[in-house]
């Protein structure tokens, strides 16, 4: 049972089972606005969006997270929230599985971040994009519309039905005892997807240059260019915040008497609070050196470090940039700036 | 294992080292449970997470050895919101402590060589906890040369300390304050200045340099024209870093991470490593 069919109407059979063994995440819509939430029917969920306001990392290395709380009164305890719960991710883009491929990364290692098993607890069942969005520009960075590659099961919209292919053993786990739900795909529904990816892929009309990316940025970093850059840039932080691969945090304690919790909350690289030291002294104190900061370590840090870019080309930061600050322009333009 | 969990420890002393607006104090602790009691293994020049629970937490240098067994050692300067609670603590308080963090030293690959430390104000307790890693060694090192200076004689730490070893043949100590003191009789001057009078030869050694910013530039400065060369160039630096493992973002220096990849760095790897700092 590899690559199945299973008909639309039917589609909700399958979350029903699914929300038996699963803690089931899914995009709803909210009043146009689309996001993942927990879900415990399936008529909340939409698979008719083109892609989640803001990403699916949200889902394992949530905006606020208790990491453990503590008590101070006879004698002090401090106690570590337990995290076992199965997670059914569904709905998840091409472009938001690869963020995790990139955020696994830095949350792995030897002192590994309660990402790590968030993620081993989690089953990614992938969404092809039929319609890439103005701002998608996926192919340029390693994706593509119809890519399946970061998710343990694929859903591609064909019509009546959905193409469903269960890549993984956790995916197909998923799927077990549901046969009754499928019919086996046929050359004329493979054809069909096929179709659809080429005019999917026809559609994206935007493209970075990402060739050389590392040296190029390497010789540039004295450049004026992220003067000019800079000069647009508000501080928002919007753009870190609606990135799928931004990972930056903050630690902060919440207290009441004698009790309390250490949160951690997204923090954002475009703040000059994130870098200033207890003295006052800021390393950087600039918009210039925040934006370049972001900027390098998407297309050079995290590349030197983990042989990956860190942007996925959701085109996410470019949508909610206030000034239009366009990433792909940036990137693109480092050709013709000075060193 | 939730790598941002304390482990909690008492406070058992605290000794005041610096008064004034920015007063220094270092705090003794000893971890609750007897497991991360004995197995706590750091190298000098590792950092600690301390936390002060419903407060925050921040990264200090150990200033104690790994040789004094059953408690580790900081020594904080009373600057932001946690270092002013910190400063408000007494013996018997529980605080959480997570690391070690970080590279450290290489007291392991400076065995038999001459190390020269030069200190300035805050940036001691690394340097000390390598002094007294040294002097717990004695016979596996070289000679032990000792620079270290503040502002005034009131704002050094570790005084007494240093008096002691004064009169020790361990070490060679050279203290010094930036204006002159009545009945200050050592150098008076500033810490790269006080390192060219001291003049240590490059022959075999390692030097190693902690203090603010301005003075490690100086001071690198100054043993590039005692002849060191950039490998035998230690510092130790120090950014704002919440995580303390690689993770939070904040404390890169363009794509390395003081906090898992340094502190400690020689100028050899300094000067080649673009971005802020």
């Amino acid at each position: 049972m590899e690559e199945m069919i299973i008909r639309k109407e039917k589609f909700h059979d399958l979350v029903e089972r699914a929300l038996k063994e699963y803690t089931v995440v899914a995009p709803v819509d909210n009043e146009g606005v689309v996001l993942f939430r927990r879900i415990a029917t399936p008529s909340e969920l939409t698979l008719e969006f083109s892609n989640t306001k803001i990403p699916a990392k949200s889902i394992l290395f949530q905006q606020t997270e208790t990491l453990f709380t503590f008590s101070q009164r006879e004698s002090v305890t401090i106690d570590v929230p337990e995290d076992s719960e199965k997670v059914l991710l569904l709905g998840i883009r091409p472009c938001d599985a690869q963020s995790l491929a990139v955020l696994d990364h830095v949350f792995a290692g030897e002192l590994e971040d309660p990402y790590v098993k968030k993620r081993e607890n989690t089953v990614l069942i992938g969404l092809s994009c039929l319609a890439p969005e103005i701002n998608c520009f996926c192919t340029s960075v390693g994706g593509s519309p119809f890519s399946a590659e970061y998710t343990d099961i694929q859903l591609t919209d064909i019509g009546e039905n959905y193409y469903i292919e269960a890549k993984t053993d956790k995916g197909k786990k998923v799927l077990d005892g549901m046969s009754d739900l499928f019919r086996p795909a046929t050359e004329e529904d493979t054809e069909k997807k096929k179709e659809l990816e080429k005019k999917a892929l026809d559609a994206m009309k935007r493209r970075m240059d990402t060739d050389d990316i590392v040296d190029r940025l390497e010789n540039m970093f004295e450049s004026s260019y992220w003067r000019k850059i800079a000069l647009k840039c508000l501080g928002c932080a919007a753009c870190t915040y609606a990135c799928p691969t931004c990972h930056c945090f903050d630690m902060l304690d919440e207290s009441a008497v004698a009790r309390g919790a250490r949160v951690r909350v997204w923090d954002s690289c475009m703040y000059p609070e994130y870098t200033r030291q207890a003295s006052g002294y800021n390393p950087r104190p600039e918009r210039m050196n925040r934006i370049r900061n972001r900027v390098y370590h998407k297309f050079n840090y995290y590349p030197k470090n983990w042989d990956i870019i860190a942007c996925v080309g959701c085109g996410r930061c470019i949508s909610v940039c206030p000034v239009n600050i366009d990433i792909i322009d940036v990137i693109n333009r480092t050709c013709e700036a000075e060193p | 294992m939730n790598p941002y969990v304390p482990q909690l420890a008492s406070i058992d002393q605290i000794r005041d080292e610096v008064a004034g607006e920015r007063p220094i104090k270092t705090f003794q602790l000893s971890f609750q449970d007897e497991n991360p009691q004995n197995t706590f293994k750091f190298n000098p020049g590792q950092c600690v997470m301390v936390s002060v629970l419903g407060e925050g937490e921040c990264m200090f240098a150990v200033s104690s050895s790994p040789t004094e067994k059953g408690y580790i050692e900081v020594s904080v300067m009373k600057l932001g919101k946690v270092t002013s609670v910190l400063h408000q603590c007494e013996p018997g308080d529980i605080l959480g402590v997570r690391g070690p963090y970080g590279n450290g030293f290489d007291v392991e690959g400076w065995k038999g060589k001459n190390i020269v430390t030069i200190g300035g104000g805050i940036g001691q307790p690394p340097l000390r906890s390598l002094i007294r890693y040294i002097l717990a060694h004695r016979k596996e090192y070289g000679k032990l040369d000792i620079i270290y200076g503040a502002r005034t004689s009131h704002d050094l730490s570790y005084k007494q300390e240093f008096f002691r070893l004064e009169d020790s043949d361990d070490a060679d100590v050279h203290l010094s304050i930036d204006a002159p003191e009545e009945g200050w009789t050592r150098f008076v001057g500033f810490v790269p200045d006080n390192l060219l009078e001291v003049a240590p030869s490059p022959k075999n050694a390692i030097a190693v340099t902690c203090g603010p910013p301005i003075m490690i530039h100086y001071v690198i400065q100054n043993l590039l024209k005692l002849g060191f060369e950039e490998d035998q160039i230690f510092t130790t630096l120090e950014m704002r870093m919440k995580c303390g493992i690689g993770k939070c973002g904040r404390c890169n220096i363009g794509s390395v991470y003081v906090c898992k990849d340094g502190p400690v760095f020689s100028y050899q790897q300094l000067k080649n490593m673009k971005g802020e700092r």
